[in-house]
């Protein structure tokens, strides 16, 4: 029976994530209930109570759309990445940890180790004499007792199984989450591999106005005493905006914030961070800059304190350069 | 694996760095075989995302070869690519490559030699720090 004359399948499921996305599915208020009324969810683990050994038991295909949050940092996470992919007729990677790694991603800069080690050996709110780490197995007296692999690094949905679409956001906006439950039961889905978001960048949904920009300092949105009302990165402000795909009807700028790549790259650009240094060293520059020494713009460039913070926020773990090199 | 022997991607410059490495080539000066170029109308154009993807690929150097300082055809193609590079390098730092694989000169028209010396200098600097840890990653 086709998806129109029936209830959707539906399940949804959460790697490494923070639960945002979660929420962003209940922010959709009311129409929930359209969204309950419309389809069976089958896999939920934060609503519905089912388990996994529910999902194995379906036949290969039985769910029509499952949204997969998170990145994917562990085996149990990998292991239902197969698993809900083998089972699901569409597989969104949904928000920008499932998509592009994420915040959780950011943990690429460091390894398992250095995690483990900062978790639970080494910081000022924790004592573990014994220097106990999570392992795989741990033997008590009642049996042994099992956790899941901790991957070396973190990986988005897609370098894990294969994806049909991508709703990125942190979280994705409800608007993007309505337009892809639609396309889905009335059937008319984007070609496979699709950003269910438009093509166009963060600034041209932004309201505030630009002009001709150069940029001679760059300060943190704490220096600013009052941001005004024109575009924050001709403030000084470093906003990823024209790196950034739209969508979100540029939310964090109605409200003064800047944005910080939640969204991804922009349509054809392989590398969200790469785009925004050559967008911020292209505007950054101080008057008369022929007869300024180099000193000078490293000056300028120490503003940016924080480089893969701030122009991988969301994206080092799909980045080109996707971690911090061994050695 | 046989020898090491450096792979350098070389962005140059249509105006000053390619009218360059055509005089060394013309005037027959001697500089090893190991740099791939790219003529690119002006430095300006090296979108920092086409070093990352070299790197990515494998690419063990990277350079980018401009007009000197006020000489740029189009007035500050060369000045913003000083900064992106720089740009890049703190960037690159932080992920643990090492920046000294991308490498930013001035070369004009008239300067083959020194287009061989860069590349023989590069050639012998990315002999001693070896090859690309990114090597064979995306194979």
């Amino acid at each position: 029976m086709p998806v129109t004359e029936r209830k959707l399948k539906f399940a949804f499921y959460w790697g490494a994530s923070c639960g945002g996305c979660e929420i962003a599915v209940l922010d959709i208020d009311e129409k929930i209930l359209d969204v309950a009324a419309a389809a069976d969810i089958l896999f939920w683990p934060v609503a519905v109570d089912t388990k996994y050994s529910d999902v194995e038991a379906m036949e290969d295909g039985f769910i029509d759309v499952c949204f997969f949050n998170g990145a994917i940092r562990t085996s149990e996470q990998e292991e239902l990445a197969h698993l809900l992919r083998r089972k699901s007729g569409c597989l969104v990677a949904f928000g920008s940890c499932a998509a592009m790694g994420g915040i959780p991603g950011l943990a690429n800069l460091a390894n398992r180790d250095k995690i483990f080690e900062t978790a639970y050996l080494d910081n000022p709110s924790t004592s573990n004499p014994g220097r106990t780490l999570p392992s795989k197995e741990s033997r008590v007296k009642e049996g042994t007792l099992t956790l899941p692999e901790f991957h070396d690094r973190v990986r988005a949905l897609h370098q894990v199984t294969d994806v049909d679409y991508f709703l990125p956001g942190c979280p994705p906006p409800t608007n993007l989450i309505l337009e892809a439950v639609n396309a889905v039961i009335k059937g008319e889905l984007p070609p496979k591999g699709s950003v269910i978001a438009p093509e166009k960048s963060v600034c041209e949904e932004c309201r505030f106005e630009k002009s001709e920009k150069m940029l001679t300092e760059i300060r943190r949105i704490y220096e600013v005493e009052k941001v005004e009302d024109r575009c924050l990165l001709e403030q000084g402000i470093i906003c990823l905006g024209p790196a950034t795909r739209g969508g979100c009807s540029a939310r964090c700028l109605d409200a003064y914030m800047p944005c910080t790549g939640c969204g991804g790259p922009t349509p054809n650009s392989m590398d969200q961070g790469g785009k925004m240094i050559s967008a911020l060293a292209s505007i950054l520059g101080l008057e008369g800059e022929e007869a300024l020494p180099d000193e000078e713009i490293e000056r300028l460039l120490d503003g940016i304190v924080d480089p893969v913070g701030t122009f991988y926020k969301y994206g080092l773990a799909a980045a080109l350069i996707n971690r911090r090199l061994e050695g | 694996m046989s020898e090491y022997d450096p792979n350098i991607i070389a962005f140059l410059c249509n105006w000053c760095a390619y009218a360059g490495a055509d005089l060394a080539g013309t005037s027959r000066l001697k500089y090893p075989s190991n740099v791939k170029s790219i003529r690119i109308m002006c430095s300006g154009r090296v979108d920092p995302v086409f070093i990352l993807e070299a790197l990515r690929e494998g690419a063990d150097g990277i350079l980018v070869a401009g007009c000197h300082p006020g000489d740029c055809h189009y007035q500050s193609g060369n000045y913003k690519t000083n900064r992106k590079i720089r740009l890049l390098w703190r960037l690159l730092r932080e992920l643990n490559m090492d920046p000294e694989r991308v490498r930013f000169e001035h070369i004009s028209a008239s300067e083959g030699q020194k287009f061989a010396d860069v590349v023989t200098d590069f050639v012998n600097e990315l002999k001693v720090m070896g090859p690309n840890p990114l090597k064979g990653e995306c194979q």
